[in-house]
């Protein structure tokens, strides 16, 4: 093959006209369970190296493997909500390769007899559906981490030795593996982004792409666009690019994948079939393990375990038990609450979907907690670099706060001094109106006066709103709310003035 | 104290006489075991049945049963008994090498289960006995630390893979000793060492902490110099233990009340035809022979039953062991403990990897190994580890059709007795074939019992005992009652001829 980067690329647009994409993705993530997959030991993301180890998950001779349940319910509960079909009777496999991050030196995973087959997913780009079938869903367990040390890269070449780090070994996985339906790299990035909405509103991984715990690796192949009247020409040779760590990368590497293999087939090159890495800094992929390398896995069925027969009552039971579904809850915000897709869009990238919806169950109206939640207290979070559900105010807060507004107790400007002082601790909305005294001046002896005041003050201006300029009146509401110390709701005393000035 | 006046000393008494002697405070859980140690010492030079022995440690842990006995805490059948444990389980407190150079000098930081039951019987564990370099092997010739000898005659193997624990009972430096039985390692060696050996139902005592050859097929087991004896061993360390998922949550079979009963009259004995005939020695046959004549004498109707499909049992187990043992030990990698070789700096973890197993196996692993790793490769899997599979599945129904009309199956344990140290090595199939009769059980993972039928030119020989999964006292049942009567035709136990050392 030559080497890719003496190849001229073709523009996207142009690669995309000429061959159809053909995307198959597979998606590893680690499962939230306390313990292990096999062994007690912990699962917390950070600990010291090799801390979070025992004789199973290190492989030492003699140790034996045991199934942790926690992980076959999360497995399940993935499975059912990408509308498979749940095994009621599968096995583990070994899948034998020599690598010093993985102690038994083979995997404990599952091959031809996976736990849920046979599903799909909904991705919605622009407005339109596509449907991504899902091949499989498969457990199996992580990995060690090798570290690289003495190179220039931090990978293997060039290093002068290498440290390992069992404290993944034995994390529980799943891998989630497509069919080959995704035709373009947005709605490769959609399937990510779902299939993680989804796993996040089961409950069973913290999904956090950067950590780790959501990887993905994207098959990519081209083929030539029938012209009219032609069959489809079957699939071409594929590429996988392995460990993508964020939208962004599957969305880039797909992308990248694609002008790639145009221009090399282009120059009627072979595609060779082959693993390849992304590089976030270039934008490029380059060629990783080739297949004259490929290991012969030996897959057979682990005798360390039992074959995995669940009963119907147990899937019945995970079935009965899933939560809202992120499709479900969007069109259910939708007709209820009355927001727009683009809303939803917004307010799950600021991280507030679930903030909102309480916010709006605890009082508010769909429109005022969407606004306070995606503008004031969205910023302060980003301000205080931490997200927004931990911020010391609740949706209750908000939501008082937003009745208090609406009631005209309280003006914009004054709710979000409100908001200050219940982050600063200084108690509920209410008792932060009380303490510092924020509370809208109505219509009592003190915002009359100083309306009579303001008009005795101005007597030219007064004359000009008497007259019929209406507009004229801004500088005494100015002078009012002035002396009103903000404390006032500046509609309300324009009101009043106009009223007073026999105006309105 | 004794419970038969041939052996006054200490370390022939049962270990059931051993315990009644202790509970009774007629001798001490130290004396018991310093007797054991003084034996150790003055024959283990000859068989070189110990790889190591833990004196210090089992002295303490015979003190701690004396203490107790003496604060009048109620003590289990075994307390203070001597056992030599073979070197392929884990004990937190001594090296576990598997027969290995390349675990030489590796301590496990946990104790096997099997272990731990021990401890909690009271039993005294002195140390570790030798074995074909992890249990492959029907002689002890494959051990990295030099062969066991057969104490009946020393110029012969004591059997394998379990070969120490067979020739340290045999030569009285134990009481007891457990092995483990993955194509016939406990029974075979019993036979040729004139012992009583018991491969339990595959599931009945953890694998926790024994280092897999074939984890399918790998079961660990009494050996001793009565049934009740190996009765007593198999109750302590039975049951389901939640860290080994392949063991099974039944209750103990009722093992040390079937050794009691003796009684098989209306038991119905089936003879397998396939195991017999051609390859078996004359003198085995004969033996065999004079075991089930005994059998009818004690009133169980025996007939013959026909195995059909036992003729592939060796073919299928050589292609379904070395296939699990291909995986097993790839561990053993030199990163993370064990033997480390070639780490200069220079060399990478596959290089290191590769120059470290190439010189810390021997060659029986490295060609099972081979053999196993050439059976999982994509393309030839389903005509040899499949077709096995499929072959496992026939046997399984072979003994279920069987069970159907008997209530055990006999044969012989093994085609000949002990032969000379050196005479198979270089005929991997010769040896092979010692595990002929044996290797049913394990792919149908039955229980099956060796026990001494008779001596053939002053060598033992067994009778071997089947029975259905989980009905290991049947075992018991007719080994009791036929160890009964041959001691009484013969006038002694077998093993009263052996010859001292």
């Amino acid at each position: 093959m030559s080497s890719t980067a003496a190849l001229a690329l073709p523009s996207f647009a142009d690669a995309v006209a000429r061959y159809e994409p053909v995307i198959g993705l597979e998606t590893h993530v680690e499962l939230g369970t306390v313990s292990k997959m096999f062994c007690g030991c912990a699962t917390a993301f950070g600990a010291e190296p090799n801390a979070q180890v025992c004789p199973v998950c290190l492989g030492l001779p003699g140790s034996l493997p045991v199934v942790n349940e926690a992980a076959v319910r999360y497995a399940v509960m993935i499975g059912l909500a990408l509308h498979c079909d749940i095994a009621s009777w599968c096995r583990f496999a070994r899948k034998n390769y020599f690598y010093p991050d993985m102690p038994k030196n083979f995997q404990i995973s599952q091959y031809d007899e996976p736990l849920c087959t046979n599903g799909w997913l909904d991705v919605e780009v622009d407005g339109e559906v596509h449907r991504v079938g899902i091949t499989r869903v498969h457990m199996e367990e992580d990995t060690g981490k090798s570290l690289h040390v003495g190179g220039a890269t931090g990978r293997i070449h060039g290093a002068t030795h290498s440290l390992v780090d069992y404290n993944r070994a034995g994390i529980p996985l799943v891998e989630i593996v497509t069919e080959p339906d995704v035709r373009s790299p947005e709605v490769a990035r959609a399937y990510v982004d779902e299939l993680r909405e989804l796993i996040r509103a089961l409950g069973v991984s913290d999904v956090r792409m950067e950590q780790g715990s959501l990887r993905c690796d994207a098959n990519v192949s081209l083929r030539r666009r029938p012209a009219a009247g032609e069959p489809e020409a079957p699939f071409g040779t594929r590429t996988e690019t392995k460990n993508l760590n964020s939208l962004r990368s599957v969305e880039r590497a797909v992308r990248y994948e694609i002008t790639r293999q145009a221009a090399l087939l282009d120059d009627g090159e072979r595609i060779i079939q082959e693993t390849r890495h992304f590089d976030e800094a270039s934008g490029r992929t380059s060629a990783g393990r080739s297949k004259e390398e490929a290991t012969d896995y030996r897959y057979f069925p682990e005798p360390d375990l039992t074959p995995l027969a669940l009963s119907t009552e147990f899937v019945d039971e995970l079935r009965a038990g899933l939560p809202e579904l992120p499709a479900a809850r969007r069109a259910r915000l939708i007709a209820e609450h009355g927001y727009t897709a683009r809303d939803l869009t917004d307010l799950r990238n600021a991280g507030v979907l679930d903030l909102v919806e309480e916010t709006v169950a605890a009082g508010a109206t769909p429109p005022a907690a969407r606004k306070w939640w995606l503008n004031e207290l969205a910023r302060q979070a980003s301000d205080a670099g931490v997200p927004a559900a931990e911020l010391a105010i609740s949706p209750a807060d908000v939501a008082r706060i937003t009745v208090l507004v609406a009631g005209g107790e309280l003006t914009d400007a004054l709710a979000r001094k409100v908001i200050d002082g219940v982050l600063a601790g200084e108690g509920t909305p209410d008792e932060v109106v009380a303490g510092r005294g924020l509370a809208v001046v109505a219509d009592d002896g003190a915002l009359t006066a100083a309306v009579d005041a303001a008009i005795a003050g101005a007597p030219d201006i007064a004359e000009k709103v008497r007259g019929g300029k209406l507009n004229a009146v801004g500088p005494l509401v100015g002078a009012v709310m002035k002396a009103m110390k903000g404390q006032a709701d500046a509609a309300t005393v324009r009101g009043l003035l106009l009223e007073r000035l026999g105006a309105s | 104290m004794t419970d038969h006046p041939t052996f006054p000393d200490v370390v022939r008494l049962t270990a059931a006489a051993t315990a009644a002697a202790i509970a009774a405070g007629e001798l001490s859980a130290v004396e018991a075991t310093q007797a054991a140690l003084d034996r150790i010492a003055k024959v283990d030079d000859t068989i070189h049945a110990f790889l190591h022995v833990d004196a210090e440690g089992a002295l303490a842990a015979a003190r701690s049963v004396d203490e107790r006995r003496a604060a009048g805490e109620a003590l289990g059948p075994l307390a203070g008994v001597p056992l030599a444990l073979k070197d392929v389980l884990t004990a937190r407190d001594m090296p576990t090498t598997c027969g290995s150079r390349i675990l030489e000098g590796w301590h496990a930081p946990y104790d096997a289960t099997v272990v731990s039951r021990l401890r909690a019987a009271d039993v005294v564990v002195l140390g570790k006995v030798n074995m074909d370099e992890f249990a492959m092997g029907s002689s002890t010739e494959n051990s990295a630390y030099g062969p066991t000898r057969n104490p009946w005659d020393t110029t012969r193997i004591p059997g394998g893979s379990s070969g120490g624990s067979a020739a340290a009972v045999a030569a009285f430096e134990a009481p007891l000793a457990i092995g483990t039985d993955t194509g016939g390692s406990i029974r075979q060696p019993a036979a040729v060492c004139g012992l009583v050996g018991v491969k339990p139902t595959y599931g009945g005592v953890s694998r926790y902490g024994l280092v897999a050859f074939s984890s399918s097929l790998d079961q660990a087991g009494p050996l001793a110099r009565t049934v009740t004896d190996a009765a007593l061993l198999h109750a302590a360390i039975a049951g389901h233990d939640p860290l080994d998922s392949t063991s099974v949550d039944v209750p103990v079979p009722p093992v040390v009340e079937a050794a009691g009963r003796r009684d098989v009259r209306g038991l119905r004995v089936g003879v397998v035809r396939e195991l017999a005939g051609e390859g078996y020695d004359p003198g085995v046959e004969a033996a065999f022979a004079a075991a089930v004549e005994a059998l009818t004498e004690l009133g169980a109707e025996v007939v013959e039953v026909s195995c059909p499909h036992f003729q592939y049992a060796l073919a299928a187990y050589y292609l379904i062991a070395p296939s699990e043992c291909s995986s097993n030990l790839a561990r053993f990698d030199a990163m993370r403990f064990g033997l480390r070789l070639g780490d200069d700096g220079q060399a990478g973890a596959e290089e290191v990897m590769s120059r470290t197993r190439e010189a810390g196996f021997g060659p029986e692993v490295k060609r099972r190994v081979i053999l196993g790793t050439y059976a999982l490769s994509s393309g030839y899997y389903d005509a040899y580890y499949g077709q096995a599979q499929k072959v496992r599945t026939l046997i399984s129904r072979d003994f279920a059709a069987a069970f159907e009309r008997v209530d055990v199956l006999v044969s012989p344990t093994t085609p000949t007795p002990a032969f000379p140290l050196g005479s198979k090595v270089d005929d991997p199939v010769a040896m092979y074939l010692s595990d002929l009769c044996t290797i049913p059980s394990n792919l149908a993972g039955g229980p099956a019992m060796s026990l001494p039928a008779g001596l053939v030119d002053g060598l033992p020989v067994g009778i071997q005992i089947m029975a259905p999964p989980f009905a290991d006292d049947r075992l018991y049942l007719v080994g009791g009652a036929l160890e009964e009567a041959l001691d009484a035709r013969r006038g002694h136990p077998l093993v009263a001829e052996a010859p001292a050392l």
